[in-house]
């Protein structure tokens, strides 16, 4: 991944460093409980819902949201799209961080954390478990994204060049950063299955995993397109209207065929007559209506044209996929017998510092690495 | 976009996942393991003294039982504002593996009558194809290969959580309050020497609960279920092949066996005289979900064959396109 980039550079203490560290602070707080008390102390889990927005946001959406480095690798790399070089570096980044800190949240929602290095262990390793693969499939691929993202640290210690050599062996990390993430994020997806009918038919369905992977690669290119826009706001660079423009096109079509399938799916399974009671019902609405609304701002080239209506359109259809696993993890999961879940104060904070932990780092690294595309390049 | 792009695109993405659309393999039921043991629990017979609680806990609660943990003085009993007066569980825990909960419907005069009242028993029902073993990623949910126990490995538990996603009963139950927690459930004191079985069977003094081997469980459900309303019939006590009975009135059955055929069979049965959803327990197909997703991951997974085709593919790509962006 080598292409001509550049440290951004400016004062690292700013006041939204500052306002990030108080949130990473307050969460370091509520961590020291759970380790110490237990997570009944500070989150809403039950035996109900053993799953909350640790797994939900910080993991399954988290993950998602790191998908950018995935979807600009299968662009540029597998479909050939060398124009698209410039945005890869930032993506994977991003990707990095995504993934790490939900690493980051699994050892912290696992009860029995000094166990995790079980799942490496051959002797007990449950092939049948969509768990598994997902876990080792999520560690390998935070070692990959490192790897890929290296030449930004080769680069930054010694020189733009520096990098030629690591770059041959890129094409083999590429490959593998490309296979990773279809296979867990599918998984992710895979993983709902085996919940049955506690998942409500609007979700449950063995096209899940499809549904999972394709709206990942979604967010992959909805976040590259975000993050250009705000980082250009954020250091007062020029916007990569153009190139984003192009980029954008990618996800109409993307879009249309998740819309088309998940419909076709809801009126084959007769899954319908559950949507209009209840609160899943409304939130089946929501996830669908973000869905179209996306497709409609993003679709018509002459909306794509102005930077600010494209990264409009890429929020909405953050949203649109967020809800949907949301949707896939929470609202639509029913245990029965009275459970109820909403996140508690404490749980939402834990989530906070994380977002927080991953600006800190973005701010970071882009004003110290060669990470965002030089200016005259773009 | 061109079209052909569009169409490699979604080829690709969708390689891994679109083996799904393929016709399922048949996929076969898991068979009764060679010495399955269970539960046999009568609604109708169970007079709601919660002695098998009583049994359960303190027997569970001894060294190597499924409520112990090392150092324990007394059994983890589940006290109303800290009043050590009784156990009062309000529902299965981390500290109560076995729990009997009543119905009561209407005016709830009449036992097991739909506008009256039932008592039920919840615990792990042994489930033939367990949805707990399929999910575990570290295999600390196991299916003992002769009895068919399933049975909770602390040492290989990650505390993922995945099994109470997956259990159609919501059996598994976690230590939300400690610090270094496990997952509580019902193994069916396995810990106990030879010849020795399930507190809450040996503590049952009508025989509302009864212990043996899931065969001879399946034959006395049926006798049961065929029995007349309203005659004096012998009732095994303790072990369903017990020399000991007791003689009661024979009450009007739902003719259903819960756990025969539910999400491919489970080792533990219930006989009710009320229809079981309103006991709590769900309607579930006869396959389990459990083989559902495992013939997906075995689709997708077997032999890594599609993955690495996959990566084989995306190497090829990903070499031409460096050299061509050099």
């Amino acid at each position: 991944m080598s292409g001509k980039h550049t440290p951004v550079g400016g004062p690292l203490f700013t006041r939204m460093f500052a306002i990030a560290l108080v949130f990473a602070g307050i969460g370091v707080w509520v961590l020291a409980r759970r380790f110490m008390s237990g997570l009944g102390a500070v989150s809403n889990m039950s035996d109900g819902y053993p799953w909350g927005i640790w797994i939900t946001y910080d993991v399954l959406v988290g993950t998602a949201i790191g998908c950018g480095g995935y979807a600009m690798a299968l662009l540029v790399y597998i479909f050939n799209k060398g124009q698209y070089h410039p945005l890869v570096r930032s993506a994977v980044m991003t990707s990095l961080f995504g993934y790490a800190l939900a690493g980051f949240s699994i050892f912290v929602d696992i009860g029995r954390y000094w166990n995790m290095f079980n799942i490496f262990k051959p002797s007990l390793m449950n092939f049948n478990s969509v768990l598994l693969e997902v876990a080792l499939c999520i560690a390998t691929y935070v070692v990959i994204l490192f790897l890929e993202f290296t030449p930004a640290f080769i680069e930054g210690a010694k020189g733009p060049d520096a990098s030629k050599g690591y770059n041959k062996i890129m094409f083999i990390l590429v490959a593998i950063g490309v296979l990773l993430p279809t296979m867990h994020q599918s998984s992710l997806g895979t993983l709902m299955v085996i919940s049955g009918d506690k998942l409500s038919p609007l979700w449950q369905s063995g096209l899940l995993p499809f549904y999972n992977v394709l709206t990942a690669i979604l967010m992959g290119y909805g976040i590259v397109i975000f993050e250009s826009y705000l980082s250009a706001l954020a250091f007062k660079r020029p916007f990569e209207t153009p190139i984003l423009k192009k980029l954008a096109g990618v996800i109409p079509a993307l879009l249309v065929v998740y819309l088309v399938v998940r419909w076709a799916d809801l009126l084959m399974r007769g899954a319908l007559g559950s949507a209009f009671t209840g609160v899943p019902a409304l939130m089946f609405w929501v996830e669908n209506i973000l869905m179209v609304l996306a497709l409609a701002m993003i679709a018509p080239a002459a909306k794509r044209a102005s930077g600010k209506n494209l990264c409009l359109g890429a929020f909405v259809l953050l949203l649109g996929c967020a809800v949907l696993k949301f949707n896939m993890y929470i609202v639509g999961f029913n245990p029965g017998q009275g459970w109820r879940y909403f996140p508690s104060v404490p749980e939402i904070m834990v989530t906070l510092a994380i977002v927080a932990i991953e600006i800190l780092a973005y701010l970071i690294f882009v004003k110290k690495l060669p990470v965002l595309p030089a200016p005259e390049h773009v | 976009m061109e079209r052909r792009d569009f169409l490699k695109l979604t080829a690709a993405s969708g390689l891994l996942v679109a083996a799904d659309a393929l016709p399922a393999r048949a996929s076969t039921a898991k068979a009764l393991p060679p010495d399955a043991v269970g539960l046999l629990y009568d609604a109708t017979l169970c007079i709601g003294c919660k002695v098998c609680m009583v049994g359960c806990k303190q027997v569970n609660s001894q060294p190597g039982g499924a409520l112990w943990s090392e150092g324990m003085k007394a059994p983890p009993y589940e006290t109303i504002g800290g009043q050590p007066l009784w156990d009062a569980p309000a529902d299965l825990t981390g500290r109560t593996l076995n729990i009997i909960q009543a119905y009561r419907g209407g005016a709830g005069t009449a036992k097991d009558d739909v506008n009256g009242y039932s008592f039920v028993k919840r615990q792990c029902l042994h489930c033939i194809d367990a949805a707990c073993v399929s999910a575990c990623p570290v295999s600390a949910m196991k299916k003992d290969p002769s009895t068919g126990i399933v049975s909770y490995d602390k040492d290989a538990c990650i505390g993922c959580r995945y099994c109470q996603v997956a259990c159609p009963y919501n059996i598994p139950k976690f230590e939300w309050d400690q610090a270094f927690p496990q997952i509580r459930k019902c193994q069916l004191c396995r810990h106990l020497e030879a010849g020795k079985f399930s507190a809450c069977a040996e503590s049952c003094p009508v025989g509302a609960t009864v212990y043996g081997r899931t065969e001879d469980l399946r034959r006395e459900a049926a006798r049961r279920l065929a029995l007349r309303p309203g005659d004096l019939a012998r009732f095994p006590l303790q072990r369903v092949d017990s020399a000991t009975t007791v003689e009661s009135k024979v009450a009007r059955y739902e003719q259903h066996v819960y756990g025969l055929h539910e999400v491919g069979g489970s080792q533990c049965l219930m006989l009710a005289g009320v229809p079981f959803d309103k006991l709590g327990f769900p309607k579930l197909p006869e396959k389990s979900y459990a083989s559902k997703s495992e013939t997906i991951q075995h689709t997708l997974y077997k032999g890594m064959i599609a993955p690495g085709i996959l990566l084989v593919g995306l190497l090829f790509a990903a070499y031409k396109s460096t050299r061509d962006h050099e």
